[in-house]
C-alpha cells in the first residue's frame, strides 16, 4: 500500500514498517478534493480542532478538579482564582463546549443543505449523527461536575427523563444515579465517563474519516466528481482555507473567553448544589434548548421523551426519508424554501425552551414541535413533486465555462 | 489447514452436523459466560449497601401550626408535611375520583386527614414542587406548583394538571404519638 517514495532514508525506513507517512501523504496531502468546496465545507476540520482542545484544557481541568459532592464546587472556584491560569482553563473548557455545538450545528445543516446524507454517504451520515449523540452526553455529564444548583437540577431532571420506560424505568434511573437521588455515587460517575467519552469522540470521528475517504467529499453542487479536472490536492488549496476559518473561529471564540466568559453562563450555577431546592427557573445549555422545548411540548411524560428522543433519531432515517435524488439544495427550488424554515423552526424552538412554560409559550411551543416534524414527511412529498433545476455537466464545466480552449488538469482559477 | 480438516471429513454428514453442533454449542457457552461476567460490572453501578442501609427520621410535629407545612430529608429526599386546614381536607376529599389522572381518595393518602405527608419530588421529572413556604405559588388548586414544567398538585398531593403522570408518593410512615411521626 505504501506506492510512494521518500526521499529521507529514515522515513521510508520507518514507512515500510508502519505507514504512517504514505498514509498522510495519501490522505492530507494529495488527497483529491472537489475544487468547488466554499466555506461551508470548513465546519468538519474547525469541529476536529475543538475537540482537541476540549481534550486538552480538559485533562489539565481534571488535574486540578475533586469529584466529590462537599469538594467539587469548591474545587473549581480554586481552579478559577488559585490555580495558575485555571481561569483561563475553565474559561476555554466552558466556551469551547460552546462554540464546539455552534461548529458541530453549522456542519449539520450544511450537510442537510447539500444532501450529503445521500447515497452513497449514509453510513458517513450516521457515523456524523453518533458523533453528535456522544458529544451531548459528555457535554450533559460536564456541566454537572461544577456541583452548581443547575448542574444538580439539570442532572435530575435529565436523569429522570428515563424514568418514562415502562416497567423498568425506575429500576433505570437508581442505576444510573447509583442511589435514591442525585448524589455522590452519581458526580464519580459522571466524571469518569466524561474523562472517557471525549476519547471514545475521538474514535468516531477517526470511522467518520475513514467513511469520508472512502465515500469522498459532497460538493456545493451535489454532482459526483468525474476526473481529476473536477479536484484539487488538499494541499495547500484546503489546509490554507481551514486555516483561514480556524482564525475566524478563534476570533469569536477567544473574544467570547477574553472579554464575556460567562455570556452563555447562567448565574444560578454559580450557587452551590442544594438538593431540597429547586430553582425557579431551570434550563438547560443553549445547545439543548429546542430538544428540551420539544420535550415541555407534549403534555405527557413518556410522550415527550419520546418525542424528544425523536427528535434526533428520525435524522438516522433521513436517506430514506428525502425521495429526492438530487442532492444540493441548490437545484431544488422548493427544498430549498423548507429548510430554511426548518431552521428557523429549530431557533424559535430554542427560544422557546429558554422561556418559562407558562401563557403564549405553550401553544407555541406545540405549534413549532409539530412543524419540526413536519419537515419529514414534506421531504418526502416534495421529493417527489418538485422539478430540480437541470445539473451542471460537471463541476469543472461551469468552472471553465467558454474557455474550452484551456482544458488542462492543472487547476488555473478557483471556484 | 483447517481446509484440509473439513475435506478430509466431507465425507461423512454425520461428522459436518457434530461440528455444527460444537460450534453451535461453544458460541452459546461463549455468549453466556461473557454476559455473566458483564453482570458485576453493571451492578457495580447499583446502590452500594450503605446507600441501601435502611435509615428513618423521626419528626416532632408540634411547632407546625395549622395552615403550614415543613420540609425534612429522608434518604437524601424531601419529604413534605402539611398540617391541613379544614377547608384544605374538605377540597380534597370532595373531588371525584373520574377526574383525576391518577385516582386515588383523599383517605387512602392519610393517616389522619390533617397530616399529609408525602415525597417532595415531582413525579415527571424530579423537581422539588414549590407550596411548603406561605409565599409561593400553589398552582389552581391549592396544593403544589412544579416550576420545571408546570405540574400542578392538589392538597392531597394528587397530579390535577400538567406533564407529571402520577401523584406525588406517600412514604411508609408510623405515628409514634400524636404529635411525633417517624418516616420509613
Ligand atoms: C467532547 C468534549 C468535551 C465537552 C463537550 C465538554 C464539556 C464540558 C462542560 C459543558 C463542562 C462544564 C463547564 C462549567 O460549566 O464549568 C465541563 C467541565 C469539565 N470537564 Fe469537560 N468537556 C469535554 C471534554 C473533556 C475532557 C477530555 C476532560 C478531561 C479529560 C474534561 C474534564 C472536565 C472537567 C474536570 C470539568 C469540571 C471543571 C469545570 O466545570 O470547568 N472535559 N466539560
Ligand atoms: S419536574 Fe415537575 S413538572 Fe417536570
Amino acid at each position: 500500500m505504501s506506492s510512494h517514495k521518500f526521499e529521507n532514508k529514515v522515513i521510508q525506513w520507518l514507512d515500510d514498517r508502519l505507514p504512517i507517512f504514505s498514509v498522510l501523504q495519501h490522505d492530507a496531502i494529495d488527497y483529491p478534493t472537489p475544487r468547488n468546496l466554499n466555506y461551508w465545507w470548513n465546519f468538519g476540520s474547525l469541529a476536529g480542532i475543538m475537540l482537541v482542545i476540549m481534550l486538552l484544557s480538559g485533562i489539565f481541568l481534571a488535574m486540578a478538579y475533586t469529584p466529590n459532592v462537599n469538594l467539587a464546587f469548591g474545587s473549581v472556584e480554586r481552579i478559577m482564582r488559585d490555580v495558575n491560569y485555571g481561569w483561563l482553563l475553565r474559561y476555554l473548557h466552558m466556551n469551547g463546549a460552546t462554540w464546539f455545538f455552534v461548529v458541530v450545528y453549522i456542519h449539520i445543516f450544511r450537510g442537510l443543505y447539500y444532501g450529503s446524507y445521500k447515497a452513497p454517504r449514509e453510513v458517513l451520515w450516521w457515523l456524523g449523527l453518533i458523533i453528535y449523540l456522544v458529544m451531548m452526553g459528555t457535554a450533559f455529564m460536564g456541566y454537572c461536575l461544577p456541583w452548581g444548583q443547575l448542574s444538580f437540577w439539570g442532572t435530575t431532571v435529565i436523569t429522570n427523563l428515563f424514568s418514562a420506560v415502562p416497567l423498568v424505568g425506575d429500576a433505570v434511573t437508581t442505576w444510573l444515579w447509583g442511589g435514591f437521588s442525585v448524589d455522590n455515587p452519581t458526580l464519580n460517575r459522571f466524571f469518569a465517563l466524561h474523562y472517557l467519552l471525549p476519547f471514545v469522540l475521538f474514535a468516531l470521528v477517526f470511522l467518520h474519516l475513514v467513511a469520508l475517504h472512502t465515500t469522498k467529499s459532497n460538493n456545493p453542487l451535489g454532482i459526483d466528481v468525474k476526473g481529476p479536472q473536477d479536484t484539487l490536492p488538499f494541499h495547500p488549496y484546503y489546509t490554507i482555507k481551514d486555516l483561514f476559518g480556524l482564525g475566524i473561529l478563534l476570533m469569536f471564540y477567544l473574544g467570547f473567553v477574553f472579554y464575556n466568559p460567562n455570556y452563555f453562563a447562567e448565574p444560578t450555577n454559580y450557587i452551590p448544589a442544594n438538593p431540597l431546592v429547586t430553582p425557579p427557573h431551570i434550563v438547560p445549555e443553549w445547545y439543548f434548548l429546542p430538544f428540551y422545548a420539544i420535550l415541555r411540548s407534549v403534555p405527557d411524560k413518556l410522550g415527550g421523551v419520546i418525542a424528544m428522543f425523536g427528535a434526533i433519531v428520525i435524522f438516522f432515517f433521513l436517506p430514506w426519508i428525502d425521495s429526492s435524488k438530487v442532492r444540493s439544495a441548490t437545484f431544488r427550488p422548493i427544498y430549498k424554501q423548507i429548510f430554511w424554515i426548518f431552521v428557523i423552526d429549530c431557533l424559535v424552538l430554542g427560544y422557546i425552551g429558554s422561556q418559562p412554560p407558562e401563557g403564549i409559550m405553550v401553544p407555541l411551543g406545540r405549534v413549532f414541535s409539530v412543524a419540526y416534524f413536519a419537515f419529514f414527511p414534506l421531504l418526502w412529498v416534495i421529493g417527489k413533486l418538485e422539478r430540480p433545476k437541470p445539473l451542471p455537466q460537471s463541476i469543472a464545466a461551469p468552472v471553465l465555462k467558454g474557455s474550452h480552449a484551456s482544458h488542462s488538469d492543472k487547476p488555473k482559477e478557483k471556484a | 489447514m483447517a481446509d484440509s480438516l473439513t475435506s478430509a471429513s466431507n465425507g461423512s454428514p454425520d461428522d459436518q452436523s457434530r461440528r455444527d453442533f460444537l460450534l453451535y454449542a461453544s458460541t452459546a457457552v461463549g455468549v453466556t459466560g461473557t454476559g455473566l461476567a458483564l453482570w458485576p460490572f453493571i451492578h457495580s453501578m447499583n446502590p452500594s449497601a450503605d446507600t441501601l442501609a435502611m435509615s428513618s427520621t423521626e419528626v416532632d410535629l408540634t411547632p407546625i401550626a395549622e395552615g403550614q407545612a415543613i420540609t425534612v430529608t429522608w434518604r437524601g429526599k424531601p419529604v413534605f408535611i402539611r398540617h391541613r386546614t379544614a377547608a384544605e381536607i374538605d377540597a380534597a376529599s370532595q373531588v371525584t375520583l373520574t377526574d383525576l389522572r391518577d385516582p386515588e381518595s383523599d383517605e387512602t393518602r392519610v393517616k389522619k386527614p390533617q397530616w399529609l405527608i408525602l415525597v417532595g419530588i415531582c413525579t415527571h421529572l424530579g423537581c422539588i414542587p414549590l407550596g411548603q413556604k406561605p409565599s409561593d405559588p400553589r398552582g389552581e388548586y391549592g396544593g403544589w406548583y412544579c416550576p420545571c414544567h408546570g405540574s400542578v398538585y392538589d392538597t392531597s398531593g394528587r397530579i390535577r394538571q400538567g406533564p407529571a403522570p402520577a401523584n406525588l408518593a406517600v412514604p411508609n410512615y408510623t405515628f409514634l404519638s400524636d404529635t411525633s411521626v417517624r418516616i420509613g
